[in-house]
């Protein structure tokens, strides 16, 4: 007996998928599409909060200013802690979003979890005022969360749950965004610079999650397992794409670490650097750099450290213009300018070419904060795009050598029997 | 008996020590055109419009990091006796006081000694965080928020430091930096770029003059029985 040919073990897997999405539930994608844009805001106004050096503008967490966080007066809304408030606020109902789109991808299963957890939260807050009167809002919120969650219990949707995989997945992402409230708390109350990086970083794996799990309840996705629709993409042209997405993954870290640095722009010129291809790195070139920087946020001197950071995201962007460019081109040549791939791929590319424009545009600007934030979400949008690419062709593809010379879909179609004949 | 011998002993080494004593005094001075100047207005107006509305219309505040008069007069210079620690006098000296006022810190620079201690008042009518982030382990960082009105907040720093960054996060553009020093051998040069470290003892030295943005310089001193000079020169190239 020889081994099972991989495509035909894609195709019973797509079998299985199709009746799991069968279940699924144009509300619930839509529900999940509007998760991800509170998300895409959200990372938006965390970039603000960094950009504006705003982070640390309200120091105390949970609460803000001694106030509980949805009840802080408007007139402190003001400055640093109207970016810092803003995206506590929006954080909080992107975790609300979060937990409801969980709930929802368990379906009716989730109506016990919603009554005892409703009631436990409602016995919380009853708890809360005998033993903290003076912080009775707080009381008062749970008490509300509480009561909510268990009187919507009982109108919970009555939908079947989506498969395993995908409430794992569900779950992966709550769990994410407690650990992204948590770690945003730590950094302010820690007065840790570096957990600001993590939490940076963090943020754009949540919009990537958030991102595939609308795709995953969208009808398109339902579309491609029931039509048993694949793309014959070569194992080569598969491992490019998911190299040059771990780049761009890596360069969004290496963003949030010169952004994290709070030193401002550690060079002030593109395309050249200092006026040089390579600026001069020595003490000083550093000292004489130091005293011609005259920032309005008077930021930390900036150092041989930061300066090579740059230089490095620089030549990273370089190298992933070049791997999405070869990307669009190979998937052009390899599967059809018609096959959604290759689209995605082209789009992708534009992506990459407006962020490269955005990175230049943050120079000239000298970091303005609303095109150093364009620069972060342009970012998160490429990483999604070469996620969503992966996700595709990784799932929806037949596992084809490379000497096998598909040009088109059909092509590749062809070159296999049984897929041929499911044509 | 004992102790009021060895009392009385102390007392007049030290009144011996202060009456042959000497005064580092010195000016410095900036040779070079220093950069221009950066407007905050545009960016108070922009994120805090009742910080803005604390000035006449025109007249809101720059940047000023180089703070120099028309002959080259070097203020917000740091004078220091380099290597000179163990001998804080902090825990006995008058508070030394840092301002927020029209959402700027009144003085920009500051030098306090090791555990002297720092008052940070806020006279304006917003709300400040007063953040302290030393670099030195052991000064411990802080974020404390002071509403218009509120109590006053005090500092005390136990290791010595150079230019210690205090900031307001509500209003990214307001920064001081305080230096700590172990002894109370230091001065900051005013307007005028004159500076006076008081009451030095007998002995040779290496002053050292520090600028935020330009560095420091040194030079060798002896005191013997009368004041001395030290001028600095600092030039921007």
């Amino acid at each position: 007996m020889g081994k099972t040919p991989a495509f035909v073990s894609e195709l019973r897997f797509l079998k299985m998928n199709a009746k799991a999405q069968n279940t699924n539930d144009p509300w619930l994608h839509q529900f999940a599409v509007l998760t991800a844009i509170i998300t895409f805001l959200l990372l938006g106004i965390g970039g603000l909060v960094t950009s504006h050096e705003a982070g640390m503008s309200v120091p105390d967490w949970p609460t803000s200013y001694g106030y509980n966080m949805f009840a802080l007066p408007i007139k402190f809304w003001k400055g640093g802690a109207f970016f810092e408030h803003t995206h506590r606020l929006l954080a909080s109902g992107a975790g609300f979003l979060t937990t409801i789109l969980v709930l929802w991808l368990f379906g009716k299963n989730s109506r016990p979890f919603m009554r005892w957890s409703g009631f436990a939260l409602l016995a919380i807050g009853i708890a809360s005022e005998y033993l903290f009167p003076n912080r009775w809002l707080d009381g008062v919120l749970y008490s509300a969360t509480g009561l909510t969650s268990y009187i919507a219990s009982f109108f919970w949707p009555r939908c079947e749950w989506s498969v395993k995989w995908l409430r794992w997945l569900g779950v992966l992402t709550f769990l994410l965004v407690v650990a992204q409230g948590v770690l945003g708390g730590l950094r302010v109350t820690m007065h840790m610079d570096s957990l600001g990086i993590f939490h940076g970083v963090l943020a754009q794996f949540f919009f990537v999650l958030t991102c595939a799990i609308a795709l995953f309840t969208s009808r398109f996705w339902g579309e491609l397992a029931a039509k048993q629709k694949t793309f014959s993409v070569p194992r080569g042209l598969r491992s490019h794409v998911l190299f040059v997405t771990i780049l761009i993954f890596l360069q969004l870290i290496l963003g949030a670490t010169m952004r994290h640095q709070h030193a401002g722009l550690a060079i002030p010129d593109f395309p050249t650097a200092y006026g040089k291809i390579w600026p001069d790195t020595g003490a000083d070139a550093i000292a004489h750099y130091n005293t011609q920087r005259m920032d309005v946020n008077g930021e930390n001197p900036i150092t041989a450290f930061q300066i090579i950071l740059q230089m490095i995201h620089r030549v990273a962007a370089l190298a992933i213009f070049a791997g999405v460019a070869a990307a669009a081109w190979l998937s052009r040549k390899r599967l059809g300018g018609k096959n959604p791939l290759t689209k995605l791929a082209w789009f992708w590319l534009a992506l990459i070419v407006a962020q490269i424009l955005l990175g230049a545009w943050t120079v000239w600007s000298n970091k303005a904060a609303d095109v150093a934030t364009a620069h972060v979400l342009v970012g998160a949008l490429s990483l999604v795009m070469g996620a969503f690419w992966c996700i595709l062709a990784f799932h929806h593809s037949i596992s084809l050598p490379e000497i096998v010379p598909a040009t088109t879909t059909s092509d590749a179609f062809a070159t296999i029997p049984a897929l041929a004949a499911n044509k | 008996m004992r102790n009021v011998l060895s009392t009385l002993a102390i007392g007049i080494l030290g009144a011996w020590q202060a009456a042959s004593a000497s005064d580092i005094i010195g000016f410095i001075s900036l040779k070079g055109t220093p950069p221009a100047e950066v407007d905050i207005g545009p960016k108070m107006i922009e994120a805090s419009p009742d910080c803005a509305a604390m000035y006449p219309p025109g007249k809101l505040p720059t940047t000023h990091f180089y703070v120099v008069g028309p002959k080259g007069e070097f203020a917000d210079v740091v004078v220091s006796l380099k290597g000179v620690t163990g001998k804080s006098t902090g825990a006995g000296a008058p508070p030394a006081t840092l301002d927020q006022k029209g959402c700027l810190y009144s003085p920009q620079i500051l030098a306090i000694q090791t555990g002297q201690k720092l008052i940070v008042k806020n006279s304006d009518n917003c709300i400040h965080n007063v953040h302290c982030t030393p670099a030195v382990p052991g000064n411990g960082e802080r974020n404390d928020v002071q509403m218009p009105g509120g109590a006053d907040l005090t500092y005390t720093f136990p290791q010595p430091e150079m230019f210690l960054r205090f900031k307001c996060d509500v209003h990214p553009w307001m920064f001081a930096w305080v230096s700590v020093f172990d002894s109370p051998y230091f001065s900051v040069s005013d307007k005028d770029g004159k500076f006076v470290i008081k009451n030095v003892p007998p002995g040779k030295y290496t002053v050292e003059a520090d600028h935020r943005k330009l560095g420091a310089q040194t030079q060798d001193v002896e005191i013997k029985d009368g004041d001395v000079t030290v001028n600095f020169t600092f030039e921007i190239k």
